[in-house]
C-alpha cells in the first residue's frame, strides 16, 4: 500500500505544486475534506478556502495555499486540484485583501444585471475567505 | 553602372535595415522566452482539465439531459470557426499559414453546404479574411497582451462564444491556432471545442473512467461548472500557444532577414570596391598616356 499520494496543484497560469504528500486537506463545496492515499475516486467542486499539505495525518501542515475555487479530482494514487488562483497563505497581506475588497464592493455597487451582481457577490465571498485564512494563519 | 555615390547610399540603407531587423530579432527573442514560459506553464492545467473532463464526459455521455456544450445540439449544420492570428505582421509565414488553413477549412465546410460563421482573434486574421468572407464575420477580438495573454482575455472570448452558442447560432465550434513546438516549428492546429470531443474509452482500466467516481455535489452540477471553464481554458491555452508561436516565427523571420541584409552588404561592398579600383585605374591610364603623348 502506497503511503503517499501525488498532489498536483495547478492554476491556469502555472503548475504550483507537484509532489508526493502524506495528506492534503481540501476545501470542498460541502466542507473541508482530507485526502489520504487510497482515497476513493471523487470529483468535487471547491469553494474559496485553504488547501493544507501534510506529511502525515498527525503532522502539522507543511504548506498551505489559499485557493479561490476550482475543482478537485481524487484517485487512489493522486489528487489533482484545478484552481482559478492560488496564493501561499504566508504571502497574503492585509493591504492586498483590502484592495480586492474595495474592487469587489465597487463592482457590486455598479452591477447592472443579476449576473454581474452574483459575480460580485462571489468575489466578495472570496475576499472574506481570504481574510479569514490570513487571520487564521497569523 | 551605378556611381560610387549611389552604391554608398545603398550600403548605408541596407546597413540600417540590418540594424532594425536584428533589433527586432532580439526583442522577439526576449518576448519569446516569456511567451514560451507562459505557454508551457499553462499546459498542465489544460491537460489535466481535459483528462478530468474526459472521465466525467465518458460517464455522462449518452444520458438524457447531458449539457449541450458536451454533446452538441445534435446537428452539425452551422459552424463557428475561431481564427487566431497575431495583431502585427513581420513574422514570416505565421499569419498567412494560419489564414491559409482557415480559408481551406471554411471553403470545405461551405462546399458541404454548412453555414459558416467566423470569429477572428487578432487583427491580421480579420483584415485578411474580410475581403472574402465579410458576410460571415460575427465577431472580433484583438485586445490581447503584446507578449503574454491574460486569462481574462480568454474569458472574454469564451463568454462571447458561449452566448452565441446559447442563442443557438451555431452547432459546432472549431478554433485554428498555431501550436508552439519550437522557435523554428509552429504547427497550425484545428481543434474542435464545442461539442467537447469525448476521448475514446479505453478498455481494461475502463472501469475507472466515468464509473467509479463519486461526485460532490453531483455530476451534472460539476459538468455545468466545468464545461464553460474548459472552454475558457482551451481558448487561453490557444492564445498563449499562439503568442509564443508568433514570437518564434518573428524571431526566425528576423534572423534570416538580418542574414540576408549581411549578404547584401557584402555584395554591395564588393561592387563598390571594384568600381572604385576601376575608376583609379582609368584615371592612372589617362595620366600616363597623357604624359607619354607630350
Amino acid at each position: 500500500m502506497a503511503d503517499t499520494l501525488q498532489l498536483d496543484l495547478v492554476s491556469p497560469a502555472k503548475l504550483l505544486l507537484s509532489e508526493s504528500v502524506g495528506m492534503v486537506v481540501v476545501p470542498g463545496v460541502e466542507g473541508y475534506f482530507g485526502v489520504l492515499p487510497n482515497h476513493m475516486p471523487l470529483v468535487s467542486t471547491l469553494r474559496p478556502g485553504v488547501v493544507t499539505v501534510h506529511d502525515g495525518v498527525t503532522d502539522a501542515a507543511r504548506k498551505s495555499f489559499f485557493v479561490d475555487g476550482g475543482f478537485a479530482e481524487v484517485n487512489p494514487e493522486s489528487c489533482t486540484l484545478l484552481v482559478d488562483e492560488a496564493v501561499p497563505v504566508e504571502e497574503l497581506t492585509a493591504d492586498s485583501i483590502a484592495e480586492r475588497l474595495a474592487a469587489a464592493e465597487e463592482k457590486r455597487g455598479s452591477a447592472a444585471t443579476d449576473e454581474d451582481r452574483s459575480a460580485a457577490e462571489a468575489a466578495l465571498a472570496v475576499v472574506a475567505a481570504m481574510a479569514e485564512a490570513m487571520s487564521a494563519a497569523a | 553602372m551605378a556611381s560610387l555615390k549611389d552604391l554608398r547610399v545603398r550600403i548605408t540603407s541596407v546597413q540600417s535595415t540590418k540594424k532594425i531587423t536584428s533589433a527586432m530579432k532580439m526583442v522577439a527573442a526576449s518576448k519569446l522566452r516569456r511567451a514560451q514560459d507562459a505557454a508551457e506553464q499553462a499546459r498542465p492545467y489544460a491537460q489535466r482539465m481535459e483528462a478530468m473532463l474526459g472521465n466525467l464526459a465518458a460517464g455522462a455521455f449518452g444520458q438524457d439531459g447531458a449539457p449541450p456544450l458536451l454533446v452538441g445540439t445534435g446537428k452539425d449544420d452551422s459552424h463557428l470557426v475561431i481564427v487566431m492570428t497575431a495583431n502585427r505582421g513581420l513574422c514570416g509565414g505565421f499569419n498567412s499559414s494560419i489564414i491559409r488553413s482557415a480559408r481551406g477549412l471554411i471553403k470545405g465546410l461551405m462546399d458541404q453546404g454548412k453555414s459558416v460563421k467566423i470569429y477572428t482573434v487578432g487583427r491580421k486574421g480579420r483584415d485578411n479574411l474580410k475581403r472574402e468572407f465579410e458576410d460571415h464575420m460575427v465577431g472580433h477580438f484583438d485586445e490581447f497582451g503584446r507578449t503574454v495573454s491574460s486569462f481574462s482575455e480568454a474569458e472574454h472570448v469564451a463568454t462571447a462564444v458561449k452566448s452565441m452558442f446559447d442563442a443557438s447560432e451555431f452547432d459546432v465550434c472549431t478554433m485554428i491556432y498555431a501550436h508552439f513546438v519550437s522557435a523554428m516549428v509552429q504547427n497550425v492546429t484545428c481543434q474542435q471545442i464545442i461539442p467537447f470531443p469525448v476521448p475514446e474509452i479505453e478498455d481494461g482500466e475502463g472501469a475507472g473512467s466515468g464509473g467509479g467516481y463519486e461526485y460532490e455535489p453531483s455530476d451534472t452540477e460539476i459538468l455545468a461548472d466545468l464545461l464553460p471553464r474548459n472552454l475558457a481554458i482551451q481558448l487561453f491555452r490557444a492564445l498563449l500557444e499562439n503568442g509564443a508561436s508568433e514570437q518564434g516565427a518573428r524571431m526566425s523571420a528576423m534572423d534570416s532577414a538580418t542574414r540576408n541584409a549581411g549578404d547584401m552588404i557584402d555584395k554591395l561592398k564588393m561592387t563598390y570596391n571594384r568600381t572604385r579600383q576601376a575608376k583609379i585605374t582609368t584615371e592612372l591610364i589617362e595620366i600616363i598616356s597623357g604624359a607619354e603623348a607630350v
